[in-house]
């Protein structure tokens, strides 16, 4: 049963990269659908509507360190690759905030800069305040992102 | 899924939302002495092709601006059928009393719609409306052998024009989309009150009133006919108790006035489009308001032509989406 350990550790490991990616990847896009339509018509507005667009391809970032944290614990990595089932099971759940918020944050981010760019569109004197309604869901990616780490590192010295 | 298929065109929208007339361009309009000057304006403002069009080509052009943009970011114009299914349905009724008359008459047809004016115009010349889509052919029929048999040119007229708001009411609930969904209402029931009244006062029968009126969701058809038959005082108490209360002063003003009221409902309806970065509603949002901003100008134009005073012009006037 304790060689499952590390094969759930794994999961949790690949399931915060798959879906903090996965949301940013559809994330980014919207929001350079958004952006691209601005540049057509305005093309000097690129600088603000890209910064816009790149916002919720943090999440991305943040799966991809959760899961290299993950990684680096469980062995596969280098060093010792022995994983208990529970503790290959804390690991899955350590990494579960991460994966769905990440995710789900990063689509609302989008939701949130695409309306910014349409801010940015009209008035492009408010970038600034625009940027923030963005940057706010961002707080809940970080968050999930300190939670899934604390937890990680926390279960490594677990002697389970 | 569908609200993210247009965030592309809904940005390039927000953009040329800015290039829309606000009520301090349509003031200064107003403002001018001379029809010149406000053509001056216009051409300033980027309105026109060439530049040197006279205020009929100036207004299509706008127009077709409009359109042109909208199948330029839209990949399926079917979607806004809704708004010029109005122009087919005009382009039918022409054509008919064109062949009725047997003559040439020029620029009686509207260049745009979801069926080419020539396949109308054909389709009512070869008298074959098979190639219509089942519910226009049909009432193309009726209303061809009504005008040809009685030379009856009102129930040519409203057999067309019942079958237009129907044909609109029903692809709008299609669609699926608010704003179409809304605009196809207003202009269903303005067109229904409009008949009633004019029914009511030219004392016409229960029968032809019936003929006239389509069906709609906010108002009780049978009430409705009852009350147009009954008298206006009675249209009036009947209309107290739809959302269409506050029309009766405007009906005792003056035609216009009802018209401009309605016009006004629906900007109020679409102005909160302004703020919505997802689905189509935003782009029939914006065809709306450029049709509504080009009648606005038109009125204008026309009144500075006609040498109408600034107070009479302003009385014609719409709001604007902006």
């Amino acid at each position: 049963m304790d060689s499952y350990g590390i094969v759930f550790a794994l999961a949790g490991a690949i399931s915060a990269a798959l879906f903090g990616g996965l949301g940013s990847a559809r994330a980014v896009g919207m929001g350079g659908e958004a952006a691209a339509g601005v540049i057509t018509e305005d093309p000097s507005k690129f600088g603000k509507v890209l910064i816009l667009q790149l916002l919720p391809g943090t999440q991305g970032i943040y799966g991809l360190l959760v899961a290299f944290i993950t990684l680096s614990q469980i062995g596969v990595l280098g060093g010792s690759g022995d994983v208990s089932f529970v503790k290959g099971l804390l690991y899955f759940l350590s990494c579960m905030p991460a994966a769905v918020v990440l995710y789900f944050s990063a689509i609302r981010q989008a939701r949130a800069s695409i309306a910014s760019i349409a801010v940015v569109a009209k008035k492009p004197e408010s970038f600034g305040k625009a940027m923030m309604f963005s940057a706010m869901v961002e707080t809940y990616a970080i968050l999930a992102l300190l939670i899934s780490i604390l937890a990680i590192t926390g279960v490594g010295s677990i002697n389970i | 899924m569908t609200e993210n298929m247009h965030i592309y065109a809904v940005a390039r929208i927000r953009s040329r939302e800015l290039d829309l007339l606000g009520e301090s361009v349509i003031n200064q309009l107003v403002d001018c002495n001379k029809f010149e000057e406000c053509m001056k304006i216009l051409f300033d403002k980027g309105w026109g092709k060439s530049g040197f069009e006279e205020a009929d080509e100036l207004l299509a052009a706008e127009s077709d601006k409009t359109w042109d943009l909208i199948g330029e970011i839209v990949e399926d114009m079917s979607i806004f059928d809704t708004l010029l299914l109005e122009n087919d349905y005009h382009n039918l009724k022409a054509a008919i009393k064109q062949a009725y008359m047997n003559r040439d008459i020029e620029k009686i047809y509207f260049s745009r719609g979801t069926v080419k004016r020539e396949i109308i115009f054909n389709a009512v010349k070869e008298h074959n409306f098979s190639v219509l889509d089942e519910k226009m052919g049909k009432c193309a029929e009726e209303a061809y052998q009504v005008l040809f048999h009685t030379g009856d040119g009102q129930l040519c007229d409203v057999i067309i024009d019942k079958s237009a708001m129907e044909a609109i009411y029903e692809k709008a609930a299609e669609s699926g989309n608010e704003v179409l969904i809304d605009y196809a209402e207003l202009k269903v029931a303005s067109a229904d009150i409009k008949i009633a009244l004019r029914c009511s006062r030219t004392g016409k029968s229960r029968e032809f009133t019936e003929r006239a009126i389509a069906e709609c969701a906010t108002l009780d058809i049978k009430s409705l006919i009852d009350s147009s038959a009954a008298g206006e005082n009675e249209l009036f108490e009947y209309l107290l108790s739809t959302p269409y209360a506050e029309v009766i002063n405007e009906i005792k003003k003056s035609p216009a006035a009802f018209e401009i009221w309605f016009d006004n409902l629906l900007i109020k309806h679409i102005k909160p489009q302004k703020y919505n970065s997802f689905t189509m509603s935003p782009l029939a949002a914006y065809i709306l308001a450029r049709e509504n901003e080009i009648k606005t100008v038109r009125i204008i134009l026309l009144g500075k032509l006609n040498r109408l005073s600034d107070s009479s012009i302003r009385e014609r006037l719409r709001n604007m989406y902006v």
